[in-house]
Protein backbone atom coordinates (compact mmCIF):
# COMPACT_ATOMS: atom_id res chain seq x y z
CA UNK A 1 0.00 0.00 0.00
CA UNK A 2 3.20 2.20 0.96
CA UNK A 3 4.38 1.76 -2.96
CA UNK A 4 0.67 2.43 -4.02
CA UNK A 5 0.85 6.10 -2.51
CA UNK A 6 4.59 6.89 -3.81
CA UNK A 7 3.08 5.57 -7.18
CA UNK A 8 0.10 8.08 -6.97
CA UNK A 9 2.56 11.24 -5.59
CA UNK A 10 5.00 10.87 -8.24
CA UNK A 11 2.03 10.40 -11.19
CA UNK A 12 1.08 13.96 -9.60
CA UNK A 13 5.11 15.18 -9.82
CA UNK A 14 5.48 14.32 -13.37
CA UNK A 15 2.03 16.09 -14.30
CA UNK A 16 3.06 18.84 -12.39
CA UNK A 17 6.61 18.96 -14.79
CA UNK A 18 4.72 18.35 -18.02
CA UNK A 19 2.69 21.99 -16.86
CA UNK A 20 5.42 23.72 -16.68
CA UNK A 21 6.04 24.56 -20.16
CA UNK A 22 2.16 25.60 -20.15
CA UNK A 23 3.68 27.69 -17.17
CA UNK A 24 6.13 28.70 -18.90
CA UNK A 25 4.71 30.57 -22.11
CA UNK A 26 1.16 31.88 -20.35
CA UNK A 27 4.40 34.13 -18.43
CA UNK A 28 6.41 34.99 -21.09
CA UNK A 29 2.89 36.14 -22.81
CA UNK A 30 1.94 37.75 -19.61
CA UNK A 31 5.32 39.93 -19.42
CA UNK A 32 5.40 40.87 -22.40
CA UNK A 33 1.70 42.12 -23.20
CA UNK A 34 1.58 43.73 -19.60
CA UNK A 35 5.00 45.56 -20.44
CA UNK A 36 3.89 45.99 -24.32
CA UNK A 37 0.56 46.97 -24.63
CA UNK A 38 0.59 50.00 -22.32
CA UNK A 39 2.93 51.56 -24.58
CA UNK A 40 1.01 50.89 -27.77
CA UNK A 41 -2.09 52.59 -26.21
CA UNK A 42 0.11 55.53 -25.24
CA UNK A 43 1.76 56.19 -28.16
CA UNK A 44 -1.53 55.09 -30.51
CA UNK A 45 -1.31 51.99 -32.14
CA UNK A 46 -1.87 53.19 -35.97
CA UNK A 47 1.17 55.66 -35.29
CA UNK A 48 3.22 53.07 -33.43
CA UNK A 49 2.26 50.46 -36.08
CA UNK A 50 2.78 52.56 -39.31
CA UNK A 51 4.91 55.40 -37.96
CA UNK A 52 7.43 56.23 -40.21
CA UNK A 53 9.75 58.27 -37.91
CA UNK A 54 11.42 56.49 -34.80
CA UNK A 55 13.21 60.00 -33.17
CA UNK A 56 13.47 58.33 -29.39
CA UNK A 57 13.95 61.84 -27.42
CA UNK A 58 11.26 63.90 -29.20
CA UNK A 59 9.11 60.84 -28.20
CA UNK A 60 8.34 59.52 -31.58
CA UNK A 61 8.19 56.10 -32.47
CA UNK A 62 7.09 54.63 -35.46
CA UNK A 63 8.37 51.26 -35.99
CA UNK A 64 7.17 50.43 -39.62
CA UNK A 65 10.26 50.75 -41.16
CA UNK A 66 11.61 47.89 -38.83
CA UNK A 67 8.61 46.17 -39.35
CA UNK A 68 8.97 46.51 -43.06
CA UNK A 69 13.16 46.01 -42.73
CA UNK A 70 12.60 42.70 -40.81
CA UNK A 71 10.32 41.21 -43.68
CA UNK A 72 12.79 42.50 -46.49
CA UNK A 73 15.89 40.58 -44.66
CA UNK A 74 13.59 37.73 -44.07
CA UNK A 75 12.41 37.66 -47.35
CA UNK A 76 15.75 38.01 -48.57
CA UNK A 77 16.87 34.72 -46.53
CA UNK A 78 14.41 32.69 -47.85
CA UNK A 79 15.24 33.42 -51.65
CA UNK A 80 19.00 32.57 -50.91
CA UNK A 81 18.51 30.17 -48.19
CA UNK A 82 15.81 27.62 -49.44
CA UNK A 83 16.34 26.45 -52.73
CA UNK A 84 20.05 25.99 -51.89
CA UNK A 85 19.44 24.11 -48.64
CA UNK A 86 16.52 22.41 -50.74
CA UNK A 87 18.65 20.93 -53.15
CA UNK A 88 20.98 20.57 -51.08
CA UNK A 89 18.43 18.28 -49.31
CA UNK A 90 17.42 16.33 -52.67
CA UNK A 91 21.30 15.73 -53.01
CA UNK A 92 21.51 14.37 -49.91
CA UNK A 93 18.76 12.27 -50.07
CA UNK A 94 18.81 10.91 -53.84
CA UNK A 95 22.10 11.78 -55.42
CA UNK A 96 24.78 11.63 -52.58
CA UNK A 97 27.23 8.10 -52.11
CA UNK A 98 27.03 7.47 -48.18
CA UNK A 99 30.48 8.12 -48.63
CA UNK A 100 30.13 11.90 -49.09
CA UNK A 101 26.78 12.00 -46.77
CA UNK A 102 28.97 10.79 -43.67
CA UNK A 103 30.84 14.60 -44.58
CA UNK A 104 27.66 16.26 -45.43
CA UNK A 105 25.23 15.42 -42.20
CA UNK A 106 28.09 16.43 -39.93
CA UNK A 107 28.76 19.45 -41.23
CA UNK A 108 25.01 20.47 -41.94
CA UNK A 109 25.35 19.93 -38.00
CA UNK A 110 28.16 21.78 -37.71
CA UNK A 111 26.26 24.98 -39.63
CA UNK A 112 23.16 24.30 -37.23
CA UNK A 113 25.51 24.57 -33.70
CA UNK A 114 27.53 27.60 -34.70
CA UNK A 115 26.80 30.80 -32.51
CA UNK A 116 25.29 33.13 -34.19
CA UNK A 117 27.78 36.00 -33.00
CA UNK A 118 30.30 34.15 -35.10
CA UNK A 119 27.89 34.23 -38.20
CA UNK A 120 27.97 37.71 -37.16
CA UNK A 121 31.92 38.37 -36.87
CA UNK A 122 32.22 36.53 -40.03
CA UNK A 123 29.68 38.53 -41.96
CA UNK A 124 31.10 41.64 -40.50
CA UNK A 125 35.14 40.66 -41.28
CA UNK A 126 34.42 38.88 -45.09
CA UNK A 127 30.95 39.48 -46.50
CA UNK A 128 30.65 43.14 -45.91
CA UNK A 129 34.51 43.95 -47.44
CA UNK A 130 33.21 42.26 -50.37
CA UNK A 131 29.71 43.77 -50.73
CA UNK A 132 31.96 47.23 -50.59
CA UNK A 133 33.62 46.26 -53.06
CA UNK A 134 30.81 45.49 -55.21
CA UNK A 135 28.66 48.40 -54.45
CA UNK A 136 30.64 51.11 -52.43
CA UNK A 137 29.10 52.41 -49.45
CA UNK A 138 29.17 50.90 -46.39
CA UNK A 139 28.61 47.35 -47.49
CA UNK A 140 25.95 46.78 -44.72
CA UNK A 141 22.43 46.31 -45.49
CA UNK A 142 19.41 44.35 -47.38
CA UNK A 143 21.78 41.89 -49.09
CA UNK A 144 24.33 41.50 -46.80
CA UNK A 145 21.88 41.00 -44.48
CA UNK A 146 19.70 38.25 -46.29
CA UNK A 147 23.14 36.71 -47.30
CA UNK A 148 23.80 35.90 -44.10
CA UNK A 149 20.79 34.85 -42.92
CA UNK A 150 19.91 32.89 -45.43
CA UNK A 151 23.34 30.40 -44.95
CA UNK A 152 21.90 30.49 -41.20
CA UNK A 153 18.72 29.17 -42.40
CA UNK A 154 20.21 26.42 -44.46
CA UNK A 155 20.68 23.94 -41.80
CA UNK A 156 17.03 23.99 -40.89
CA UNK A 157 15.98 23.65 -44.14
CA UNK A 158 17.96 21.05 -45.11
CA UNK A 159 17.40 18.70 -42.29
CA UNK A 160 13.52 19.23 -42.36
CA UNK A 161 13.21 18.72 -46.30
CA UNK A 162 15.66 16.11 -46.09
CA UNK A 163 13.44 14.20 -43.66
CA UNK A 164 10.60 14.70 -45.78
CA UNK A 165 11.85 13.63 -48.88
CA UNK A 166 13.25 10.56 -47.72
CA UNK A 167 9.67 9.63 -46.30
CA UNK A 168 8.10 9.45 -49.62
CA UNK A 169 7.51 6.00 -50.26
CA UNK A 170 10.15 4.33 -52.63
CA UNK A 171 7.40 3.24 -55.13
CA UNK A 172 7.23 6.84 -56.31
CA UNK A 173 10.50 7.06 -57.42
CA UNK A 174 10.21 3.41 -58.75
CA UNK A 175 7.31 4.47 -60.85
CA UNK A 176 8.76 7.34 -62.31
CA UNK A 177 11.73 5.44 -63.12
CA UNK A 178 9.46 2.27 -65.06
CA UNK A 179 7.53 5.46 -66.90
CA UNK A 180 10.96 5.90 -68.78
CA UNK A 181 11.96 8.93 -66.61
CA UNK A 182 15.84 9.91 -65.77
CA UNK A 183 17.14 9.45 -62.32
CA UNK A 184 17.13 13.05 -61.94
CA UNK A 185 13.36 13.79 -63.13
CA UNK A 186 12.17 10.97 -61.03
CA UNK A 187 13.19 12.71 -58.05
CA UNK A 188 12.10 16.38 -58.95
CA UNK A 189 8.92 15.41 -60.71
CA UNK A 190 7.52 12.36 -58.54
CA UNK A 191 9.47 12.38 -55.08
CA UNK A 192 10.12 16.17 -54.05
CA UNK A 193 6.25 16.89 -55.22
CA UNK A 194 4.91 14.33 -52.52
CA UNK A 195 7.12 16.02 -49.96
CA UNK A 196 5.52 19.42 -50.54
CA UNK A 197 3.79 19.99 -47.31
CA UNK A 198 6.88 18.96 -44.94
CA UNK A 199 9.37 20.92 -46.87
CA UNK A 200 6.41 24.16 -46.27
CA UNK A 201 6.77 23.40 -42.92
CA UNK A 202 10.96 23.44 -43.12
CA UNK A 203 10.63 27.09 -45.03
CA UNK A 204 8.08 28.40 -42.73
CA UNK A 205 10.27 27.26 -39.64
CA UNK A 206 13.31 29.10 -41.51
CA UNK A 207 11.01 32.06 -41.85
CA UNK A 208 10.68 31.89 -37.58
CA UNK A 209 14.62 31.49 -37.17
CA UNK A 210 15.61 34.37 -39.51
CA UNK A 211 13.17 36.99 -38.56
CA UNK A 212 14.07 35.99 -34.99
CA UNK A 213 17.71 36.41 -35.57
CA UNK A 214 19.49 39.03 -33.65
CA UNK A 215 22.67 39.07 -32.95
CA UNK A 216 24.08 38.10 -36.35
CA UNK A 217 22.13 40.88 -38.22
CA UNK A 218 23.22 43.63 -35.73
CA UNK A 219 26.78 43.52 -37.12
CA UNK A 220 25.57 43.41 -40.68
CA UNK A 221 22.40 45.77 -41.50
CA UNK A 222 23.48 49.19 -40.65
CA UNK A 223 21.06 49.36 -38.16
CA UNK A 224 19.86 52.84 -39.51
CA UNK A 225 15.74 53.00 -39.14
CA UNK A 226 14.53 53.97 -42.13
CA UNK A 227 12.46 52.59 -44.82
CA UNK A 228 15.21 50.61 -46.48
CA UNK A 229 15.16 52.19 -50.64
CA UNK A 230 17.24 49.29 -52.17
CA UNK A 231 19.11 46.03 -51.46
CA UNK A 232 22.09 47.84 -50.75
CA UNK A 233 20.86 50.46 -48.06
CA UNK A 234 20.94 49.92 -44.52
CA UNK A 235 18.17 48.34 -42.40
CA UNK A 236 17.27 47.95 -38.48
CA UNK A 237 14.88 44.84 -38.09
CA UNK A 238 13.33 44.79 -34.81
CA UNK A 239 15.32 42.78 -33.03
CA UNK A 240 17.80 45.12 -33.80
CA UNK A 241 16.02 47.82 -32.63
CA UNK A 242 15.67 46.20 -28.85
CA UNK A 243 19.10 45.17 -28.31
CA UNK A 244 20.73 48.49 -29.84
CA UNK A 245 18.49 50.63 -27.26
CA UNK A 246 17.56 48.72 -24.45
CA UNK A 247 20.95 49.37 -22.79
CA UNK A 248 20.27 52.89 -22.03
CA UNK A 249 16.06 53.73 -22.33
CA UNK A 250 14.13 54.91 -19.89
CA UNK A 251 10.54 55.46 -19.91
CA UNK A 252 8.58 55.23 -22.68
CA UNK A 253 11.78 54.80 -24.33
CA UNK A 254 11.86 51.33 -23.11
CA UNK A 255 8.45 50.54 -23.44
CA UNK A 256 8.21 51.50 -26.93
CA UNK A 257 11.17 48.66 -27.24
CA UNK A 258 9.18 46.21 -25.08
CA UNK A 259 6.39 47.23 -27.53
CA UNK A 260 8.28 46.26 -30.58
CA UNK A 261 9.90 43.00 -28.83
CA UNK A 262 5.41 42.36 -28.90
CA UNK A 263 4.92 42.99 -32.10
CA UNK A 264 7.49 40.54 -32.96
CA UNK A 265 6.28 37.91 -30.57
CA UNK A 266 2.86 38.22 -32.40
CA UNK A 267 4.47 37.84 -35.73
CA UNK A 268 6.16 34.73 -34.37
CA UNK A 269 3.12 32.88 -32.74
CA UNK A 270 0.98 33.28 -35.97
CA UNK A 271 4.57 31.79 -38.01
CA UNK A 272 4.21 29.24 -35.11
CA UNK A 273 0.33 28.54 -35.93
CA UNK A 274 0.83 28.57 -39.52
CA UNK A 275 3.40 25.86 -38.97
CA UNK A 276 1.39 23.41 -36.97
CA UNK A 277 -1.06 23.78 -39.31
CA UNK A 278 0.86 23.02 -42.18
CA UNK A 279 2.53 20.44 -40.21
CA UNK A 280 -0.72 18.78 -39.34
CA UNK A 281 -2.14 18.79 -43.08
CA UNK A 282 0.93 16.62 -44.17
CA UNK A 283 0.21 14.16 -41.55
CA UNK B 1 34.06 4.72 -66.79
CA UNK B 2 31.33 3.17 -69.35
CA UNK B 3 28.43 4.14 -67.16
CA UNK B 4 29.62 7.24 -67.07
CA UNK B 5 30.11 7.39 -70.74
CA UNK B 6 26.26 5.73 -70.54
CA UNK B 7 25.12 8.29 -68.20
CA UNK B 8 26.56 11.31 -70.65
CA UNK B 9 24.89 9.44 -73.29
CA UNK B 10 21.69 10.63 -71.74
CA UNK B 11 21.89 13.80 -70.42
CA UNK B 12 22.91 14.23 -74.11
CA UNK B 13 19.78 13.29 -75.25
CA UNK B 14 17.97 15.44 -71.85
CA UNK B 15 19.49 18.37 -70.67
CA UNK B 16 17.19 19.56 -68.48
CA UNK B 17 18.15 16.36 -66.23
CA UNK B 18 22.00 17.25 -67.25
CA UNK B 19 20.71 20.85 -65.75
CA UNK B 20 19.35 19.28 -62.17
CA UNK B 21 22.05 17.35 -61.94
CA UNK B 22 24.67 19.99 -61.89
CA UNK B 23 22.26 22.43 -59.90
CA UNK B 24 22.10 19.96 -56.80
CA UNK B 25 25.69 19.26 -56.55
CA UNK B 26 26.27 22.64 -56.77
CA UNK B 27 23.97 23.44 -53.93
CA UNK B 28 25.80 20.75 -51.79
CA UNK B 29 28.88 22.44 -53.00
CA UNK B 30 27.93 25.59 -51.96
CA UNK B 31 26.82 24.54 -48.22
CA UNK B 32 30.04 22.91 -47.11
CA UNK B 33 31.96 25.29 -49.16
CA UNK B 34 30.56 28.51 -46.81
CA UNK B 35 30.75 25.95 -43.84
CA UNK B 36 34.61 25.26 -45.05
CA UNK B 37 35.04 29.45 -45.80
CA UNK B 38 33.88 30.19 -42.30
CA UNK B 39 36.18 27.27 -40.33
CA UNK B 40 39.08 28.27 -42.22
CA UNK B 41 38.39 32.09 -42.00
CA UNK B 42 38.03 32.00 -38.21
CA UNK B 43 41.18 29.65 -37.72
CA UNK B 44 43.55 31.48 -39.62
CA UNK B 45 43.13 34.70 -38.85
CA UNK B 46 42.14 33.67 -35.46
CA UNK B 47 44.84 31.23 -34.26
CA UNK B 48 47.66 33.63 -34.35
CA UNK B 49 45.69 35.78 -32.25
CA UNK B 50 45.71 33.15 -29.39
CA UNK B 51 48.37 34.22 -26.36
CA UNK B 52 48.70 33.55 -23.22
CA UNK B 53 47.73 37.15 -21.87
CA UNK B 54 43.93 36.49 -23.36
CA UNK B 55 43.96 33.41 -20.32
CA UNK B 56 44.92 35.61 -17.62
CA UNK B 57 42.88 35.29 -14.41
CA UNK B 58 41.91 38.82 -14.43
CA UNK B 59 40.19 40.75 -16.76
CA UNK B 60 42.10 44.13 -17.55
CA UNK B 61 41.21 46.73 -20.55
CA UNK B 62 44.79 45.98 -21.57
CA UNK B 63 44.83 41.87 -21.66
CA UNK B 64 41.09 41.55 -22.61
CA UNK B 65 41.71 38.23 -21.03
CA UNK B 66 38.36 36.09 -22.07
CA UNK B 67 39.09 33.68 -18.95
CA UNK B 68 36.59 34.58 -16.52
CA UNK B 69 33.99 34.42 -19.31
CA UNK B 70 35.12 30.66 -20.13
CA UNK B 71 34.45 30.32 -16.14
CA UNK B 72 31.43 31.80 -16.31
CA UNK B 73 30.16 30.12 -19.66
CA UNK B 74 31.13 26.68 -17.67
CA UNK B 75 28.94 27.82 -14.99
CA UNK B 76 26.03 29.48 -17.08
CA UNK B 77 25.80 25.82 -18.60
CA UNK B 78 25.27 23.81 -15.79
CA UNK B 79 22.79 26.11 -13.74
CA UNK B 80 20.04 26.14 -16.47
CA UNK B 81 20.57 22.51 -17.19
CA UNK B 82 19.98 21.39 -13.54
CA UNK B 83 16.57 23.32 -13.41
CA UNK B 84 16.29 21.96 -17.16
CA UNK B 85 17.04 18.59 -17.26
CA UNK B 86 14.65 16.87 -14.04
CA UNK B 87 11.31 19.11 -15.48
CA UNK B 88 11.84 18.09 -19.24
CA UNK B 89 13.01 14.71 -18.31
CA UNK B 90 9.83 14.39 -15.88
CA UNK B 91 7.20 15.90 -18.02
CA UNK B 92 8.87 13.77 -21.17
CA UNK B 93 8.12 10.34 -18.72
CA UNK B 94 4.37 12.04 -17.75
CA UNK B 95 3.62 12.48 -22.24
CA UNK B 96 4.89 9.20 -22.79
CA UNK B 97 4.31 6.59 -20.30
CA UNK B 98 1.18 8.05 -18.24
CA UNK B 99 -1.11 10.08 -20.60
CA UNK B 100 -3.92 8.29 -22.37
CA UNK B 101 -4.51 8.29 -26.15
CA UNK B 102 -5.68 11.66 -26.95
CA UNK B 103 -5.45 13.14 -23.17
CA UNK B 104 -6.02 16.90 -23.80
CA UNK B 105 -3.75 17.97 -21.11
CA UNK B 106 -1.00 15.77 -24.16
CA UNK B 107 -2.58 18.17 -26.81
CA UNK B 108 -2.03 21.56 -25.03
CA UNK B 109 1.73 20.58 -23.79
CA UNK B 110 2.88 19.50 -27.32
CA UNK B 111 0.93 23.13 -28.61
CA UNK B 112 3.20 25.06 -25.82
CA UNK B 113 6.40 23.06 -26.04
CA UNK B 114 5.63 23.79 -30.23
CA UNK B 115 5.67 26.98 -28.91
CA UNK B 116 8.73 27.58 -26.79
CA UNK B 117 11.00 25.69 -29.00
CA UNK B 118 9.85 28.97 -32.13
CA UNK B 119 10.26 31.72 -29.40
CA UNK B 120 13.27 33.68 -30.60
CA UNK B 121 16.13 34.29 -27.90
CA UNK B 122 15.82 38.12 -28.10
CA UNK B 123 12.57 37.29 -26.74
CA UNK B 124 13.75 35.07 -24.31
CA UNK B 125 15.79 37.91 -23.43
CA UNK B 126 13.15 41.05 -23.55
CA UNK B 127 11.06 38.37 -20.91
CA UNK B 128 14.08 37.48 -18.65
CA UNK B 129 14.44 41.52 -18.54
CA UNK B 130 11.38 42.22 -17.74
CA UNK B 131 10.85 39.24 -14.84
CA UNK B 132 13.99 39.06 -12.76
CA UNK B 133 15.61 42.21 -14.00
CA UNK B 134 12.53 44.89 -13.28
CA UNK B 135 9.27 42.71 -11.58
CA UNK B 136 11.85 41.07 -9.15
CA UNK B 137 14.19 43.51 -8.80
CA UNK B 138 17.04 41.69 -8.96
CA UNK B 139 19.33 43.54 -11.46
CA UNK B 140 21.50 41.65 -13.68
CA UNK B 141 21.78 38.62 -12.01
CA UNK B 142 23.61 35.17 -13.08
CA UNK B 143 20.44 33.28 -11.99
CA UNK B 144 17.82 35.82 -14.07
CA UNK B 145 20.12 34.35 -16.78
CA UNK B 146 19.76 30.95 -15.82
CA UNK B 147 16.04 30.49 -15.64
CA UNK B 148 15.63 32.05 -18.80
CA UNK B 149 17.68 29.82 -20.37
CA UNK B 150 16.25 27.11 -18.75
CA UNK B 151 13.47 27.91 -20.34
CA UNK B 152 14.98 28.19 -23.62
CA UNK B 153 16.14 24.51 -23.53
CA UNK B 154 13.24 23.03 -22.06
CA UNK B 155 11.55 21.98 -25.42
CA UNK B 156 14.71 20.49 -26.93
CA UNK B 157 15.31 18.58 -23.47
CA UNK B 158 11.53 17.00 -23.83
CA UNK B 159 11.48 16.32 -27.28
CA UNK B 160 14.84 14.46 -27.37
CA UNK B 161 13.89 12.71 -23.96
CA UNK B 162 9.93 11.80 -25.52
CA UNK B 163 11.52 10.30 -28.59
CA UNK B 164 14.24 8.43 -26.67
CA UNK B 165 11.02 6.69 -24.44
CA UNK B 166 9.04 6.26 -27.32
CA UNK B 167 11.80 4.28 -28.97
CA UNK B 168 12.32 1.86 -25.95
CA UNK B 169 10.03 -1.10 -26.81
CA UNK B 170 7.20 -1.98 -25.01
CA UNK B 171 8.25 -5.84 -24.54
CA UNK B 172 10.52 -4.13 -22.16
CA UNK B 173 7.49 -2.47 -19.98
CA UNK B 174 5.78 -5.61 -20.37
CA UNK B 175 8.51 -7.77 -19.32
CA UNK B 176 9.28 -5.37 -15.82
CA UNK B 177 5.04 -5.15 -15.62
CA UNK B 178 5.15 -9.26 -15.72
CA UNK B 179 7.92 -9.82 -13.10
CA UNK B 180 5.55 -8.12 -10.67
CA UNK B 181 6.87 -4.28 -11.13
CA UNK B 182 4.85 -1.31 -10.60
CA UNK B 183 4.66 1.48 -12.95
CA UNK B 184 7.42 3.83 -11.08
CA UNK B 185 9.82 0.84 -10.53
CA UNK B 186 9.74 0.23 -14.50
CA UNK B 187 10.29 3.54 -15.29
CA UNK B 188 13.48 4.31 -13.30
CA UNK B 189 14.77 1.26 -13.47
CA UNK B 190 13.77 -0.12 -17.63
CA UNK B 191 13.09 2.71 -19.12
CA UNK B 192 14.86 5.71 -18.20
CA UNK B 193 17.83 3.34 -18.62
CA UNK B 194 17.60 2.19 -22.08
CA UNK B 195 16.42 5.84 -22.75
CA UNK B 196 19.95 7.76 -21.14
CA UNK B 197 21.53 8.04 -24.75
CA UNK B 198 18.45 10.01 -25.84
CA UNK B 199 18.39 12.00 -23.30
CA UNK B 200 22.08 12.62 -23.39
CA UNK B 201 22.62 13.69 -26.76
CA UNK B 202 19.33 16.53 -26.06
CA UNK B 203 21.24 17.82 -23.19
CA UNK B 204 24.19 18.14 -25.56
CA UNK B 205 22.38 19.83 -27.89
CA UNK B 206 21.45 22.49 -24.83
CA UNK B 207 24.75 23.09 -24.15
CA UNK B 208 25.65 24.19 -27.51
CA UNK B 209 22.71 26.49 -27.71
CA UNK B 210 23.75 28.09 -24.28
CA UNK B 211 27.16 28.13 -25.17
CA UNK B 212 26.47 30.40 -28.21
CA UNK B 213 23.38 32.41 -26.94
CA UNK B 214 24.17 36.20 -26.79
CA UNK B 215 20.90 37.69 -26.99
CA UNK B 216 19.17 35.71 -24.14
CA UNK B 217 21.96 37.18 -21.38
CA UNK B 218 23.15 40.24 -22.43
CA UNK B 219 20.20 42.31 -20.53
CA UNK B 220 19.51 39.29 -17.88
CA UNK B 221 22.92 38.27 -16.38
CA UNK B 222 25.04 41.70 -18.54
CA UNK B 223 28.27 42.07 -19.63
CA UNK B 224 31.09 41.96 -16.63
CA UNK B 225 34.07 40.50 -17.30
CA UNK B 226 34.50 38.85 -14.37
CA UNK B 227 33.69 35.49 -12.59
CA UNK B 228 30.74 35.59 -10.83
CA UNK B 229 30.69 35.91 -6.91
CA UNK B 230 27.37 34.20 -6.48
CA UNK B 231 24.24 33.55 -8.27
CA UNK B 232 22.55 37.04 -7.59
CA UNK B 233 26.13 38.49 -9.11
CA UNK B 234 26.58 39.85 -12.90
CA UNK B 235 28.77 38.22 -15.17
CA UNK B 236 29.15 37.49 -18.67
CA UNK B 237 29.83 34.38 -20.81
CA UNK B 238 31.95 34.23 -23.59
CA UNK B 239 29.43 34.93 -26.47
CA UNK B 240 28.24 37.80 -24.92
CA UNK B 241 32.17 38.53 -23.92
CA UNK B 242 32.71 38.32 -27.64
CA UNK B 243 29.99 40.55 -28.91
CA UNK B 244 30.90 43.50 -25.93
CA UNK B 245 34.83 42.96 -28.28
CA UNK B 246 33.58 43.39 -31.53
CA UNK B 247 30.84 46.36 -30.23
CA UNK B 248 33.76 48.60 -28.45
CA UNK B 249 35.90 48.04 -31.73
CA UNK B 250 38.99 48.26 -30.54
CA UNK B 251 39.28 44.42 -29.92
CA UNK B 252 39.17 43.02 -33.29
CA UNK B 253 42.87 41.12 -32.28
CA UNK B 254 40.79 39.56 -29.33
CA UNK B 255 37.93 38.80 -31.17
CA UNK B 256 39.46 36.82 -33.46
CA UNK B 257 40.75 34.66 -30.83
CA UNK B 258 37.46 34.44 -28.93
CA UNK B 259 35.89 33.47 -31.82
CA UNK B 260 38.24 30.49 -32.50
CA UNK B 261 37.36 29.46 -28.71
CA UNK B 262 33.81 29.69 -29.32
CA UNK B 263 34.21 27.26 -32.79
CA UNK B 264 36.32 24.56 -31.04
CA UNK B 265 33.94 24.77 -27.98
CA UNK B 266 31.26 23.93 -30.35
CA UNK B 267 32.81 21.25 -32.54
CA UNK B 268 33.98 19.38 -30.02
CA UNK B 269 30.30 19.76 -28.68
CA UNK B 270 28.94 18.54 -31.60
CA UNK B 271 31.84 15.60 -32.01
CA UNK B 272 31.24 14.47 -28.43
CA UNK B 273 27.08 14.34 -29.36
CA UNK B 274 28.00 12.54 -32.54
CA UNK B 275 30.16 9.90 -30.51
CA UNK B 276 27.61 9.72 -27.83
CA UNK B 277 24.80 9.06 -30.20
CA UNK B 278 27.14 6.21 -32.04
CA UNK B 279 28.64 4.79 -29.51
CA UNK B 280 25.20 4.09 -27.24
CA UNK B 281 22.97 3.31 -30.41
CA UNK B 282 21.24 0.09 -29.54
CA UNK B 283 18.66 -2.04 -31.76
CA UNK B 284 16.50 -3.50 -30.12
Amino acid sequence: MVSKGKEKVMHIVFMLAACGSILAVIVICLFMFANGVPAMAEIGLKDFLLGKKWIPNQNIFGIFPMIIGSIYVTAGAIIIGVPIGLLCAIFMAHFCSSKIYKILKPAVELLAGIPSIVYGFFGLMVIVPIMQNMFGGSGKGVLTASILLGIMILPTIISVAETNIRAVPESYYEGALALGDTHERAVFKAVVPAAKSGILAGVILGIGRAIGETMAVIMIAGNQPIVPDGITSGVRTMTANIVLEMGYAADLHREALIATGVVLFVFILLINLLFSAVKRKGE
Amino acid sequence: MIRFKEKLKTYKRKPFSLFLYILVHLAAFITVGVLGALVIYILVKGIPNINTDLFAWEYTTENASMMPAIINTVLMTALPLLMAVPVGVFSAIYMVEYAKRGNKLVKIVSLTTETLAGIPSIIYGLFGYLMFVIALGWGLTFIGGAITLAIMVLPTIMRTTEEALKAVPDSFREGSFGLGAGRLRTIFKIVLPSAVPGILSGIILSIGRIAGETAVLLYTSGTQAKVVDSVFDSGCTLSVHMYKLMSEGLYTKEAYATAVILLMMVVAINWFSGFIAKKFQKTY
